[in-house]
């Protein structure tokens, strides 16, 4: 009865000359793009090496550039800062930090340590990366327990407010740790989040974005990882009136293993945004994507629009890559809109294994006939199958504190929906 | 004591070439402790009885009544009607990812108890009904039907129906794509409900093979969207010797 509206996908191993473009991009997909030579893509720290975006752009095509505020063509001047606070624990758990085995440090631009994520590859990360005036640095070089999280709070500028943020979170060799990143707040924030996970490091991390209606947040996310080091990073998008993220992963030396997870849920008016690049530039890395979305504007009104754009690239270097990414989209209503482009590049053919898929199709009525005939009530079981569609993202995620609220979140996304 | 009334029931399934009639005027009545057989041939309707009963969007009721002792079946929601006591075991159980099969029951059951069930005894009585049926227990954390093969699904269909103790059971074909073992399971997770209760049972199907586990008291021949002909056991016999041939004066149909 609810036929997926796109669908692409399948594993892959590479040919040498293999033309590696599979995407079908089928109704509400957009069209598959021509990658720019990878080689060509450009990064620097300074604004001014990259043009302003005039929207046809690649890495602008979807973003409406109106909502941006003037973060993508310098008319965007610092009026405010974001306020950044580390606790133990989580939610009601969250405690002051004691002990000696993390550091919690503001710093100046100069700081040599900034940087060792990666370096900004558009132009709104450039800007950020040009204008911040503090850096928040939180460095871990113990093995926590997956019982002490840490939780970052990043509080945006506050309504009609901009601010330019820089935060590093530091994973020392062998350190272990769970941390919830936590955005929330009002106004216009443009970032660069360094994560850099050293050797043998360990670090679950899940970025939250639970802004305020009125804010916009642009952020780069530069995702280092060293020799065996591991990263769980689930990105969650709730709220914000646009959002804008941009995950690279970039592998040091071998052994390193990535999987990022992502969960969005977006309302009428909402853009969220999602631009993911893993770079596998060394051998014998792996990587896994999982990016699940939910969208629902209310008849009538502004639709729901998601972007997930997945690039996978594997150089020459990269023999032994292991890579596999997949994004989910539910349609709840019928003015939404989501765009999912996978992108697979291949430059040698001994790689373990590679593939993508890609699939947006609406809420399934026999699902929903199957649960109501069992006596479950609509609404209910309405629930059970977004809960349900999340379930693998949301199990993941390993403080307990934290799945609740998301899953209470997601309710309430399906309740405002069903009133 | 309940009762399921159907009354001249017309529906019909919108098509390409616009709105097409499938039943024409069914007339049944199922009350409780007995077991009708519905058989026909493939096409005949059977499989819309079934759904409609349940109140599947796709089926539109032009005219005609379904009472459940004397509520009208048909101005209640989809959820309402399994709260009434009715139950549909489906022919094609749907997959639902990400709901465990557990998780699922508890809120099933819920919905039709009117109140949770206390744990203790639920976690229990989920674990007898499904080693009756010789499902093993890690089903109960897989998610809804996903990945189940065809004699999985259907045994999670009467399981459903074992927890859910409805008034009246509609199995529709609960019987197609079992080997000889699983429709033994089945049959006897079927027969052992009720005994267990007053539930009233149309069974529907195509093969009379299913008849020799689960006794009917009387048979209906289903052909061309209405019921053809009414009688006892000896109905299905004469079906397994002849076919439909006497009822659609064709010989492509064979029951058994």
């Amino acid at each position: 009865m609810s036929e997926p509206l796109a669908q692409s996908g399948g594993g892959l191993t590479a040919a040498p000359d293999a033309p590696v473009l599979d995407v079908d991009p089928g109704i509400k997909t957009a069209s598959s793009p021509k990658i720019a030579p990878w080689e060509e893509r450009h990064t620097s720290y300074d604004v001014e090496s990259f043009e302003v975006p005039r929207g046809r752009e690649e890495q602008w095509r979807f973003t409406p550039l109106r909502r941006l505020r003037g973060l993508h063509d310098g008319s965007a001047s610092a009026t405010g800062r974001v306020e950044v606070a580390v606790h133990t624990g989580f939610g009601d758990s969250a405690d002051v930090l004691t002990g000696s085995g993390v550091r919690v440090e503001t710093v100046g631009r100069d700081d040599p340590r900034l940087g060792d994520g990666g370096i900004p590859a558009d132009r709104v990360a450039a800007q950020a990366w040009s204008s911040f005036t503090e850096a928040h640095v939180v460095t871990v070089n113990e093995a926590r327990s997956d019982d002490a999280p840490l939780t970052v709070t990043v509080t945006g500028p506050g309504e009609g407010q901009t601010a330019y943020a820089h935060l590093q979170l530091r994973m020392e060799r062998h350190a272990e740790a769970v941390v919830v990143l936590d955005h929330r707040g009002s106004g216009t924030v443009a970032a660069n989040t360094e994560i850099v996970v050293a050797d043998g490091a360990k670090l679950l991390v899940v970025e939250v974005h639970d802004w305020a209606d009125d804010a916009v947040y642009v952020g780069a996310q530069h995702l280092s990882i060293g020799r065996d080091a591991t990263l769980r990073h689930t990105s969650v998008t709730l709220g914000g009136d646009l959002v804008r993220l941009s995950p690279v992963i970039n592998y040091r030396a071998p052994g390193g293993d990535a999987e990022l997870d992502g969960l969005y849920f977006a309302d009428g008016g909402q853009h969220f945004e999602q631009r993911l690049l893993a770079d596998h530039s060394v051998a014998n890395c792996r990587s896994r994507v999982m990016y699940k979305g939910a969208l629902q504007g209310a008849e009538g009104g502004a639709a729901a629009h998601t972007v997930w754009v997945g690039d996978v690239l594997i150089r020459k270097a990269a023999e032994g890559t292991d890579t596999y990414e997949l994004n989910r989209n539910l349609l709840l209503t019928d003015n939404a809109r989501a765009d999912s482009v996978p992108n697979l590049e291949i430059e040698t053919g001994e790689i373990v294994g590679a593939g993508h898929a890609s699939a947006t199709g609406r809420f399934d009525d026999e699902q929903l006939f199957y649960l109501m005939a069992r006596g479950i009530p609509e609404a209910q079981a309405r629930r059970l199958v977004v809960r349900g569609f999340f379930g693998e993202v949301i199990a993941k995620i390993r403080v307990p504190a934290l799945r609740d609220r998301l899953e209470a979140a997601i309710e309430a996304e399906l309740e405002a929906i069903n009133s | 004591m309940s009762t399921l009334e159907i009354r001249d029931l017309h529906v019909e399934v919108e098509t390409e070439s616009g709105p097409k009639e499938i039943l024409r005027g069914v007339d049944l009545t199922v009350n409780s402790n007995e077991t009708h057989a519905i058989m026909g041939p493939n096409g005949s309707g059977k499989s819309t009885l079934a759904y409609s009963i349940a109140g599947h969007p796709k089926y539109q009721v032009t005219s005609g009544q379904v009472l459940l002792d004397g509520e009208d079946v048909l101005e209640m929601a989809v959820d309402e009607r399994a709260r009434a006591g009715l139950f549909l075991a489906m022919q094609y159980p749907v997959e639902v990812p990400g709901v465990s099969m557990s998780n699922f029951l508890r809120s099933a059951a819920t919905a039709t108890r009117g109140e949770a069930p206390k744990v203790r005894h639920w976690v229990k009585e989920v674990k007898g009904a499904m080693s009756d049926l010789e499902i093993d227990p890690a089903f109960a954390e897989r998610s809804v039907n996903e990945g189940f093969s065809g004699g999985e699904k259907k045994r999670h269909e009467v399981l459903q129906m074992a927890l859910l103790k409805p008034k009246i059971a509609v199995l529709d074909e609960t019987d197609s794509g079992l080997d000889v073992d699983a429709l033994r399971v089945v049959s006897k997770g079927v027969n052992d409900y009720k005994a267990a209760s007053d539930v009233g049972i149309l069974l529907i199907t195509h093969y009379t093979r299913i008849l020799r586990y689960i006794a009917p008291d009387k048979v209906h021949v289903f052909v061309n969207g209405r019921v053809a002909e009414s009688g006892g056991p000896e109905l299905a016999e004469e079906l397994e010797e002849n076919g439909y041939e006497r009822f659609t004066g064709s010989k492509e149909e064979q029951p058994a």
